[in-house]
């Protein structure tokens, strides 16, 4: 019996490291582009740096046909339901990478309009800092990125601002546009 | 003869102060004359002013930390360029804090049409006649105007996840 | 019996692969017919114009980088420039050149950028990488000068941060001419090309009338066929010495504005020729009158009192404050010692530079305008691009207000695309070349 428990505990590993090894070089990204940091994803994009020596060089345009979601740039209150909608959209097994320091933390934009940091509304996987950060450190990021891919972990924590610790992300679910709205009205 | 001495010459009356700092001529006028003002800026031929540049405002609540007094608390400024003769003009509105509303200026330059919606999204200073007033850069539910020297700069309003 | 036809409802963004730059438009179609638009921006919102108000002067320069992200040194030129007027103070010559020749290159990659991305979305994708591998060229002279490729904050009041480096001429010479290259590799690949030319060609088109009343500036509106450029109207730092044209375009259409940005990269590559001709030498690198010492040693004789020959040493610094030392500072910087720092050999050897340095960058003291407002316009690689300041006399600015170029023609958006073809929104977003830091600031 035991035995047969290893051989099977033995095929589903090797089988998960086969999945997680073509994961890995077939990444399909979502660019979610907003900011300055968009100018240094062409550029690690585009022949000098190449992007495609990953088999991360596919961005998809569709949340629907992706598994990596690249946030690059800063995100806005106005902009975080587009975000997170977008993020829901994706089909498991999904990572998110932060992309600059603004998604990473808010950076230096700590003011009424900006998000500090998308962990506060999605988990988020690799964090690349860098205001922007250069090619060499994205294609770090990414590395990093195929390393956690070929685990097989994913991230499931929010970071909550109020109590500066992380929490499971379900149990920050719910809490919406409408909500919002009731709240601030009453 | 230059604008600024055309303009006070034309509307003596309506003008509050004038002065040139480094280089830059600046009216004061009265709200109530600001379309005729501009009509002639526009329409007259020596003058010609066909670009609208720049609309904003200026919050002068506590001014330079409470040691200079002004009457009122908003002033809307008006940047205007003319092309044939290559002179500028800027042009001030003094607005008071109680009732923040100025006539538009949609009907004479199209320029000012978002230039007036991000003034009424910032400082909360309304355009009378304006067609289109609502907020430009931030989203509808945002309570409070954000660039008004009482609006703390780090006062968020989230529309999803935890606030903080 | 009649039929009723309803108009559709047509949503492109925020994030949406034809749009590089957040920004949502609600089109109202008619078959393939655009009946209506509406523009709403706003997603990128930053509050530069907020943060400006809670910083030092000096402290305003990282976020006027992040306005126009693809031509980030005439940002700092054009709000340096401004607190110069309300300094009312003037820099040297070399400063000058060396303004110029930075802003030119960042004109180059903008351009570069905004034609790169409108030929990838109407299918040239070969295009896009020609033209990222040109700015990539620039992005080394850049950094080569700055320490950074984007993000350089390089410009300071009342001078830059530091000298060009020992044997840059020919390195920007050189680079020149690859750039050429790449210009004459993507002009055969696109002017002559029956589907770009058809798509660029009669479609986005702004009269020159209704380009002035919306108050559109640059290469839009010079596409219309309006010869205004600030760099002529109102020459500010050396643009008055260089001879250069403003190329026009006859229609206003998508295609007359990619012909103004492909000529006007060739007149900024001839305007950095040009200045490299003209600039007044600066120190010679490598001449050394003294030691070169590191900083630390250079504090510790300075507070042991050993101080002999010390005023004749030199300070070997790190990395990313070369170029900043006395023997460069004199040529960049302007002598006012309220405005610009001390060269780093003062502040390492004697009290009063270190006094000095500490009294610019302390807060409540610092670099402090009279009371008092200027507005300074620049030519933006999209248009006029003016800084506001009002000073109250502190060393914080009162209002720091940005006029961006995109912003008006953000604005006349829905004049160019009523009536014309779905596909034709493609073309015209990308020759409107938005970018989003500077829209929505």
């Amino acid at each position: 019996m035991s035995f047969m428990s290893s051989a099977s505990n033995f095929f589903t590993s090797k089988m998960s490291d086969a999945l997680g090894w073509a994961r890995k070089y077939s990444i399909f990204q979502y660019p979610f582009v907003t900011a300055c940091c968009g100018m240094e994803y062409m550029s690690t994009a585009a022949g000098h740096y190449d992007v495609d020596r990953f088999g991360a060089g596919f961005p998809r345009f569709s949340p629907r046909q992706s598994d990596v979601l690249f946030v690059v740039g800063t995100i806005s209150h106005k902009m975080a339901p587009v975000l997170k909608t977008v993020y829901d959209q994706m089909c498991e097994p999904k990572w998110v990478v932060a992309f600059g320091v603004c998604t990473c933390t808010g950076g230096f934009y700590d003011n009424y309009a900006t998000v500090m940091g998308i962990d506060t509304i999605i988990p988020v996987d690799i964090y690349i800092p860098g205001c922007p950060p250069r090619p060499e450190n994205v294609i770090d990021g990414l590395m990093k990125l195929q390393e956690k891919i070929q685990k097989g972990e994913q991230s499931r924590t929010l970071y909550d601002p109020r109590t500066k610790i992380g929490r499971p992300a379900h149990l920050q679910q719910g809490y919406s546009v409408s909500q919002h709205i009731k709240e601030s009205s009453s | 003869m230059t604008p600024l001495q055309r303009v006070q010459e034309q509307f003596s009356k309506e003008v509050i102060e004038t002065h040139t700092f480094r280089g830059d001529e600046t009216l004061m006028i009265h709200p109530s004359a600001l379309k005729v003002i501009a009509k002639f800026l526009k329409e007259t031929a020596e003058l010609d002013f066909n670009f609208l540049m720049d609309l904003t405002a200026v919050d002068y609540l506590f001014f330079a930390g409470g040691r200079i007094q002004k009457e009122f608390r908003f002033e809307v400024v008006y940047h205007f360029y003319s092309l044939k003769h290559n002179h500028r003009l800027r042009i001030k509105v003094p607005v008071d804090e109680k009732s923040p509303e100025v006539d538009t200026l949609t009907d004479l330059w199209a320029s000012a049409d978002w230039y007036e919606r991000e003034v009424w999204d910032m400082f909360g200073i309304r355009f009378k006649g304006h067609p289109n007033l609502k907020r430009i850069l931030m989203y509808e539910q945002f309570q409070g105007h954000a660039l008004r020297k009482d609006y703390p700069f780090n006062k968020r309003q989230p529309l999803i996840g935890p606030k903080y | 019996m009649s039929t009723q036809t309803r108009s559709m409802l047509l949503n492109v963004g925020p994030s949406h692969p034809a749009m590089h730059g957040v920004i949502r438009l609600i089109m109202e179609l008619d078959g393939e017919k655009i009946k209506g638009v509406d523009v709403e921006i706003g997603y990128l919102h930053r509050a530069f114009e907020k943060m400006c108000e809670t910083v030092m002067y000096t402290q305003c320069f990282p976020y006027t980088d992040r306005l126009n992200y693809v031509s980030p040194l005439i940002n700092n030129v054009g709000f340096a420039l401004t607190v110069e007027k309300l300094l009312g103070i003037d820099i040297p010559e070399r400063a000058k050149y060396i303004r110029v020749i930075m802003s030119e290159i960042s004109r180059v990659s903008d351009h570069l950028t905004c034609i790169g991305a409108t030929a990838m979305e109407l299918g040239a994708m070969s295009v896009f990488l020609y033209m990222i591998k040109a700015r990539e060229y620039l992005y080394e002279l850049v950094e080569e000068i700055t320490g950074a490729r984007l993000t350089i904050s390089y410009v300071r009041i009342g001078g830059v941060k530091a000298d060009l480096t020992a044997g840059f001429t020919d390195k920007c010479f050189q680079k020149i001419a690859d750039v050429r290259k790449v210009l004459i590799e993507a002009d055969e690949l696109l002017t002559r090309n029956r589907i770009f030319f058809d798509r660029m060609k009669d479609t986005g088109i702004i009269s020159k009338e209704d380009a002035i009343a919306h108050g559109i500036t640059g290469p839009f509106l010079r596409g219309s066929g309006v010869a205004y450029d600030v760099r002529k109207a109102n020459p500010y730092l050396i643009y008055d010495r260089l001879d250069f044209e403003v190329p026009v375009g006859t229609k206003g259409d998508n295609l007359d504005r990619y012909f103004v940005r492909m000529a006007e990269m060739e007149q900024s590559l001839r305007m950095i020729e040009q200045c490299f001709q003209q600039i007044p030498d600066g120190a010679i690198a490598g001449e050394l009158t003294g030691c070169l010492i590191p900083a630390a040693q250079m504090v510790d004789r300075a507070k042991m009192g050993q101080t002999d020959g010390l005023i004749e040493d030199e300070v070997d610094l790190d990395p990313t404050l070369q170029g900043s030392t006395k023997k460069y500072s004199k040529s960049i910087n302007t002598d006012r010692r309220d405005v610009a720092l001390p060269p780093k050999e003062e502040t390492y050897s004697n009290i009063e530079g270190l006094m000095n340095h500490f009294k610019l960058v302390m807060y409540g003291h610092g670099i402090r305008p009279v009371v008092g407002e200027a507005y300074f316009p620049v030519e933006g690689a999209n248009g006029e691009l003016g800084f506001y300041i009002v000073s109250d006399g502190r060393d914080q600015p009162w209002r720091v207000r940005v006029h961006p170029p995109c912003f008006p023609i953000m604005a006349a958006l829905p004049k160019c695309l009523v009536g014309s073809m779905m596909a034709d929104l493609v073309p015209t977003f990308g020759s409107v070349n938005m970018i989003a830091g500077e829209l929505d600031r």
